[in-house]
């Protein structure tokens, strides 16, 4: 359909559209054209993406002068492909509505090397960080130098064709997902991965992960060109402040530094190699000349560094490394100090920060510090200053290239070590240093670990509201909404929640506190191992899978938790009467593992013979799977999944909260449960058409501080009847709610209220539509 | 008459040892002669007081059957399965036959006298078997069944020859059901403990090992490479258990410390490396919208060292000893992933050797065919971009069709002519518009064509001329006259006011009419000396239609008689149309030459 949005016209790619999608663009459109920032939780299975999209993109084309370009942002790969798949049915909708000469039209995914490569002999690399060091060793600029002198050297066709064909290697317009750049570069024999970045400056729509924005040493070389116009998505953001925090934290191990010391010495042997090369050998003109230009380097790279530059001007694309970990406008636009300058002096200052770091790991305590006095005891003790820490990544950077590394997968350790040294000098508030001898858990196993952890969300994500003219944060779960703009400390020109609305109750909502015994529940400390509970989470799973049909999902408190009951559940034989009604799936820490077994979980429920898959709040499933339609009828969360509240980061991180933003430990602790737990169960509705249960099985969800932090949309289903359930209670309301939702019914909604509205219904009300709401 | 001859033992009872001795038997009854003459477990049993046959499971201990009557019963114990199954099929075959004919009691002493050419035909105890609950699931069909061929009009070949289709329905339906694999975690052997010594003990059935083969491959490669080579069966199971127990007690070190001695122990110990080149070739096939693996290699925040590590959410796990920790999860999802592939294998489950070999073959022909299979990607993202749609939104599209079944067809042909009655008002466009797979050029063709049609005949043309419906409203409203004729003319409305039992016999009639007139037309013409015959015994039965039906119309009441006999009348129609044929053809055949020269 089409139709018309204050002053643009609006393709939807669906014959109908729901009263709240239309409200979403109305918002948002506004925000647009305030050229400011918003803030929109909308309840999910309203199609929340498609309205977005559609908007976005019907505004770009209603103002051909000067498109904006939309930059969508996921937090996982596979909401990427979802995304671009919803672009898809967008894009052929709006060829066929525009006649004539189409919109020049671009959308495209982009990830890393090793979702994009398509040489082989790449590709066989196992992660992603040996795919990027094999990669460079085909591509990087000096092997490509040799390999025109010696026709026997490695290079890779595919680059080396992309190089060739220069800036003639486009894509023509469309949407590509990741796996039509691979066929597509496939095809052409171009490579996919440096085709996508080139692209990404003419794309209309870019769709890639969180990090390529939030995260500097990403963003530094990804998303450095994108223009100030730009409309910038974050869909999915409720956990948006944990991936910026994340974005500006190292941790540094036994492991790391014992790594960094190995690669310092390989170094060492470098210079020295091409140091003493020069000196002593005179022999052979020929020979003498040629290392001479290796000395030569390393001079020429102490003359840039006098020069004040870092980084080596242009770079060719194959060259770039991660950037610098700081954000932009902390990196400091000065000379390298005189006294790392030389790539000797370099190295040994590293040698030293190494020796200093494994010094502090010996404790036997925890200790917890802030940067600046870390600082002023590493300058005391060895001799290293602010400045020298600062410049650390760029120096490192900057030697590696000299040296001409390509196997950058061994140098990750000494990488991730001036990493933490540039941000422990750059930064002084909102982070601090924390070191644990051991894991709290396991005291018995030593594991030492020095963490710089930051708690201001608001830094990394800073730098994309001023680059930027607007940015959407968007989310199911935004409750309460006014928390979000203090967390990240910027000002939405529209913040707005959307409520749902409904031809019948598709979602139901319970609490249940207590257990077929009557006993309450819980997954408090105390109790959580107390075999009646377990049992009566037992009971009530197994009375749910034998009354609900196809998919059931299960959401645990943390993976431990998670392994003990269904351990304790395989002992009791409950597993086994599960198992007599449906197929168990389980998440593990093994992301292949846990694919296949979701894979094999949707052909259960595609085939009718029905599963259950038991997951972790918090968890990979949790953040992006969804379990719509007959892939979840329902949804137990067993416990109410709050952080580890002893850990020392939480703890410092509340700290600091409490100073800064003046937000209670209780509320925020309670706040992050909440979203999570919401999260959860948010994810078995689709669309209005779909229907689902939902069971919060703790006894702590009847408490009203808890309750009232879920998202509006659930709460407003909430039954006061449903708010202490005992199992067979539940059970009942189960059938009843399943029995209800199995009678046909009317879709568009009748008598005043419409829940659906076909074109014609939106040229009849116009603007009154937006007050519905 | 076919004689069985075996030997076996007589029991009274499943628990005692049993009379060793021959069992003959004939089509009429079954004898039992001991070895030992002296003791009085003699049997001399007539078939008609055996009531049915059970028989014990092929696999299970022993080859038994039993032959029951109304109370207690017969039981045979075989050496092997191979002479049991020789007994039962003949058992079963004999019981069949009387069964048919004790059905049919009444009638029974025509079927003995008369000739039946084709009776003595050889069928198998499944095709007998197949027949009968045809024959109990529809009624109406035992009537017939009863009516013809018991009485000797229609023989058994006869009339089953028709209903070829509806035997293969049932007898595909019977073998494609393959029992599939069980829920529950057969493989997850628990130990017994007697409490008095420290003995374990672990029970394996040949089922348990099967599941054992299916969800660990590395076992099933080891028992081939192993078994009988390097060590016997019973060693390579006990080495298992062994491992199990270990694993059972979650002694990673102890584990850890046997696999370092004992190298074929490790086989068992150690992570599947079979299962995880298996997860790498199928993590490529799998759904991009929910490929996690994917995010991993996308990133940053995987790098080592980034991010927070220790913050409560992500939990560590001492990597020491890992290699030879296998976590209750994986053996759930492994599990689970069988069952879904319910790969079944046609081997008995008995020898664990064959067992291997036939799950090794299956999985070489399950490879193949996955290395053959290339559109799998297409198939991929033709299904994302169908789960990415919202379904309400959407306005209804073309609905997957499923095909029709029709348990009674007078529903749908009765409903059919008011359509079939509307859409040759539609000058015949109706139908065609039906198929939606036209391509344009095709509609435009056809469009066109109607066009060409109305220009040629007019739109003006009504749909039927008044003149003729109004002979037709006479027409029907003149016999009856009544009130029930308003409007509607189907034929079942006039059934509906019938009385019941009229209503059942009119459609048995027809019915029989109908099979008795299929037979006879598919036997023209006339070429071998049986068909010549077989018209014969139909006309004789086609004759004996027209009394019946002139008593039932008789029966009737003045009210119903005018709409009995209309109802009637086709059936004599047909009848009359058949006997006319059959009286012609005999003319022909007398003054001319007999085509084939057949007498």
């Amino acid at each position: 359909m089409k139709f018309q949005l204050e002053d643009i016209t609006v393709y939807f790619p669906y014959s109908h559209i729901y009263p709240e999608q239309y409200a979403y663009m109305l918002d948002m459109k506004r925000a647009l054209d305030a050229k400011g920032h918003c803030l929109l939780e909308m309840p999910t299975g309203t199609g929340k993406t498609i309205a977005l999209l559609s908007l976005i993109i019907s505004y770009a084309l209603s103002r051909p002068s000067s498109p904006p370009k939309l930059i969508y942002c996921t937090r996982t790969v596979h909401e990427m492909e979802k995304t671009l798949a919803e672009l898809k049915l967008l894009y052929s909708h709006i060829q066929t509505h525009i006649s004539g000469a189409s919109p020049q039209f671009l959308a495209l995914g982009l990830s890393s090397r090793k979702n994009l490569c398509v040489n082989p002999r790449v590709l066989s690399a196992e992660s992603r960080d040996s795919v990027d060091a094999s990669c460079r060793k085909l591509t990087a600029s000096w092997v490509r130098a040799l390999a025109a002198e010696n026709p026997n050297a490695l290079t890779c066709e595919f680059f080396e064709k992309y190089d060739k064909a220069g800036a003639g290697a486009m894509l023509p317009p469309g949407v590509y997902t990741l796996q039509d750049l691979r066929t597509f570069g496939k095809e052409k024999g171009w490579c996919p991965y440096y085709l996508a970045r080139h692209m990404i400056q003419y794309a209309n729509v870019v769709v890639y992960s969180y990090q390529y924005l939030l995260d500097p040493k990403v963003a530094g070389i990804i998303s450095k060109e994108m223009q100030r116009e730009s409309v910038v998505v974050f869909d999915e953001a409720h956990n948006i402040d944990n991936v910026c925090i994340e974005a500006l934290s190292v941790s540094v191990r036994q492991q790391t530094l014992e790594g960094a010391t190995r690669n310092l010495n390989k170094m060492t042997r470098e210079i020295e190699r091409l140091v003493v090369d020069t000196t002593r050998l005179t022999g052979s003109y020929h020979f003498q000349r040629f290392k001479a230009t290796d000395a030569g380097r390393l001079r020429a790279e102490y003359n840039r560094l006098v020069e004040g530059l870092a980084q080596r001007g242009n770079l060719p694309i194959s060259d770039t490394w991660l950037a610098n970990p700081a954000l932009p406008d902390d990196i400091l636009k000065e000379a390298v100090p005189g006294n790392i300058r030389r790539a000797e002096h370099f190295v040994s200052v590293l040698q030293r920060l190494v020796q200093y770091l494994k010094g502090r790991l010996q404790t036997e305590n925890v200790e917890t510090e802030s940067p600046v006095g870390f600082v002023a005891s590493l300058n005391s003790q060895v001799g290293i200053d602010q400045k020298m820490l600062k410049f650390c990544y760029d120096r490192l950077h900057s030697l590696m290239l000299t040296l001409e590394i390509t196997d950058t997968d061994e140098f990750l350790y000494i990488q991730t070590v001036c990493n933490f040294a540039t941000l422990v000098g750059t930064y002084t508030r909102g982070f601090s240093i924390i070191i644990e001898p051991f894991d709290e858990r396991m005291p018995h196993i030593p594991d030492p670990v020095l963490q710089l952890s930051c708690h201001d969300a608001s830094l990394a994500i800073q730098p994309v509201f001023q680059r930027f003219q607007s940015v959407v944060i968007t989310s199911g779960t935004l409750s309460p909404i006014d928390l979000y703009p203090r967390l990240l400390n910027f000002n939405p020109v529209i913040s707005r929640s959307f409520t749902m609305s409904l031809t019948r109750d598709c979602i139901c909502p319970m609490v249940l506190t207590r257990g077929s015994d009557q006993l309450p529940v819980s997954t408090k400390f105390d109790m959580r191992s107390d075999p009646g509970v377990v049992r009566n989470y037992g009971r009530l799973l197994l009375e749910m899978v034998a009354a609900v049909p196809d998919g059931i999902v299960c959401f645990f408190v943390s993976y431990s938790y998670m392994d003990g009951i269904v351990n304790s559940w395989n002992e009791m034989g409950i597993l086994q009467e599960v198992m007599q009604h449906k197929l168990v799936f389980i998440e593990t820490q093994d992301v292949v593992e846990t694919t296949l077994a979701l894979d094999n979980y949707r052909t259960a429920c595609d085939c009718g013979r029905g599963a259950v898959f038991f997951s972790v709040a918090r968890g990979k499933v949790a953040e992006g799977i969804d379990f719509d339609r007959h892939y979840g009828r329902l949804v137990i969360m067993f416990g109410v999944p709050f952080q580890y509240t002893l850990s020392r980061i939480l703890l410092a991180r509340l700290e600091y909260l409490r100073e800064t933003f003046q937000i209670k430990e209780g509320d925020f602790l309670t706040f992050d449960a909440l979203r999570q737990a919401a999260q959860c169960v948010g994810r078995v509705i689709r669309s209005k058409a779909d229907y689902g249960m939902m069971i919060f099985a703790d006894k702590r969800y009847s408490r009203h501080d808890k309750r009232s932090k879920l998202p509006g949309w659930i709460l407003s289903h909430l039954r006061e009847a449903h708010l202490n359930l005992s199992t067979d209670m539940a059970l009942h309301i189960a059938r009843d709610f399943l029995r209800k939702m199995a009678q046909p019914y009317d879709k568009a909604g009748n008598g005043g209220k419409k829940t659906l509205l076909s074109e014609d219904d939106l040229k009849r009300m116009g603007e009154s539509i937006a007050d519905m709401f | 008459m076919a004689v069985v001859n075996m030997r076996a033992k007589y029991k009274v009872n499943t628990k005692t040892p049993g009379v060793p001795g021959v069992l003959k038997m004939t089509d009429e009854k079954f004898t039992f002669n001991p070895n030992d003459p002296r003791t009085s477990a003699k049997l001399d049993v007539g078939f008609r007081s055996i009531k049915g046959h059970k028989f014990s499971k092929e696999g299970s201990k022993l080859a038994l059957l039993n032959l029951t009557l109304e109370e207690g019963g017969y039981i045979f114990e075989f050496d092997n399965f191979s002479d049991r199954n020789t007994c039962r099929d003949f058992v079963a075959k004999v019981l069949g036959k009387l069964q048919t004919v004790s059905s049919g009691k009444e009638d029974a002493k025509v079927v003995s006298e008369k000739p039946v050419p084709l009776f003595d035909e050889q069928l198998s105890t499944a095709e007998m078997e197949r027949r009968m609950k045809l024959l109990q699931e529809d009624s109406e069909l035992q009537k017939l069944h009863k009516q013809f061929v018991m009485s000797g009009v229609l023989t058994e070949a006869e009339f089953w020859a028709t209903r070829k289709k509806l035997l293969n329905s049932e007898a595909s339906r019977s073998s494609k059901q393959r029992v599939g694999f069980k829920s529950t975690m057969l493989a997850d052997v628990r130990p017994l403990t007697d409490g008095r010594t420290n003995k374990v003990t672990f029970s394996l059935t040949p089922e348990i090992i099967h599941q054992i083969f299916a969800e660990k491959p590395a076992v099933h490669q080891a028992f081939l490479k192993f078994v009988p080579n390097k060590m016997t069966e019973k060693n390579f199971w006990t080495k298992y258990c062994r491992a199990e127990y270990l694993h059972r007690t979650k002694n990673s070190l102890a584990a850890a410390a046997e696999a370092a001695e004992d190298e074929e122990l490790a086989v068992f110990l150690k992570h599947d490396d079979i299962l995880a080149s298996e997860a790498r070739r199928k993590i490529r096939r799998v759904d991009p919208t929910l490929d996690m693996a994917a995010d991993v290699g996308d990133d940053y925040l995987h790098l080592p060292d980034h991010g927070i590590l220790r913050d409560g959410i992500k939990e560590s796990n001492d990597a020491e000893h890992e290699h030879y920790k296998r976590t209750l999860s994986q053996d759930l999802n492994r599990h689970a992933a069988v069952v879904l592939e319910g790969r079944t294998l046609d081997v008995e489950l008995g020898d664990t050797r064959t067992v291997a070999e036939a799950l090794a073959r299956s999985k070489q022909g399950e490879l193949s065919a996955e290395a053959s299979d290339d559109n799998a990607s297409w198939r991929q993202s033709e299904r994302v971009s169908r789960m990415t749609e919202i379904e309400d939104l959407q306005g209804p599209r073309g609905l997957p069709i499923a095909s029709l079944c029709i348990k009674d067809p007078r529903d749908y042909f009765d409903s059919q002519q008011a359509n079939a009655l509307r859409a040759l008002g539609d000058a015949g466009g109706g139908p065609k518009a039906a198929n939606c797979d036209l391509s344009p050029e095709k509609a435009f063709e056809s469009l066109s064509q109607q066009i060409l049609k109305l220009k040629a005949v007019g739109l003006d043309d009504p749909i039927v001329k008044p003149e003729v419906s109004l002979k037709v409203m006479n027409t029907l409203a003149q016999p009856s006259g009544d009130k029930f004729f308003l409007g509607k003319d189907s034929q079942d409305e006039v059934l509906d006011r019938l009385p019941h039992g009229t209503r059942e016999e009119l459609l048995h009639h027809w019915k029989s009419i109908e099979e008795l007139l299929r037979h006879f037309w598919s036997s023209y013409p006339i070429t071998t000396a049986y068909l010549y015959a077989k018209v014969d015994r139909l006309k004789d039965a086609l004759s004996k239609t027209y009394p019946k039906l002139e008593a039932l119309r008789d029966s009737m009441q003045s009210d119903y008689r005018n709409q009995v006999g209309l109802l009637v009348r086709p059936m004599l129609q047909a009848v009359d149309a058949a006997l006319a044929h059959a009286e012609s053809e005999k003319r022909s055949t007398k003054t001319g030459a007999r085509p084939n020269g057949l007498s």
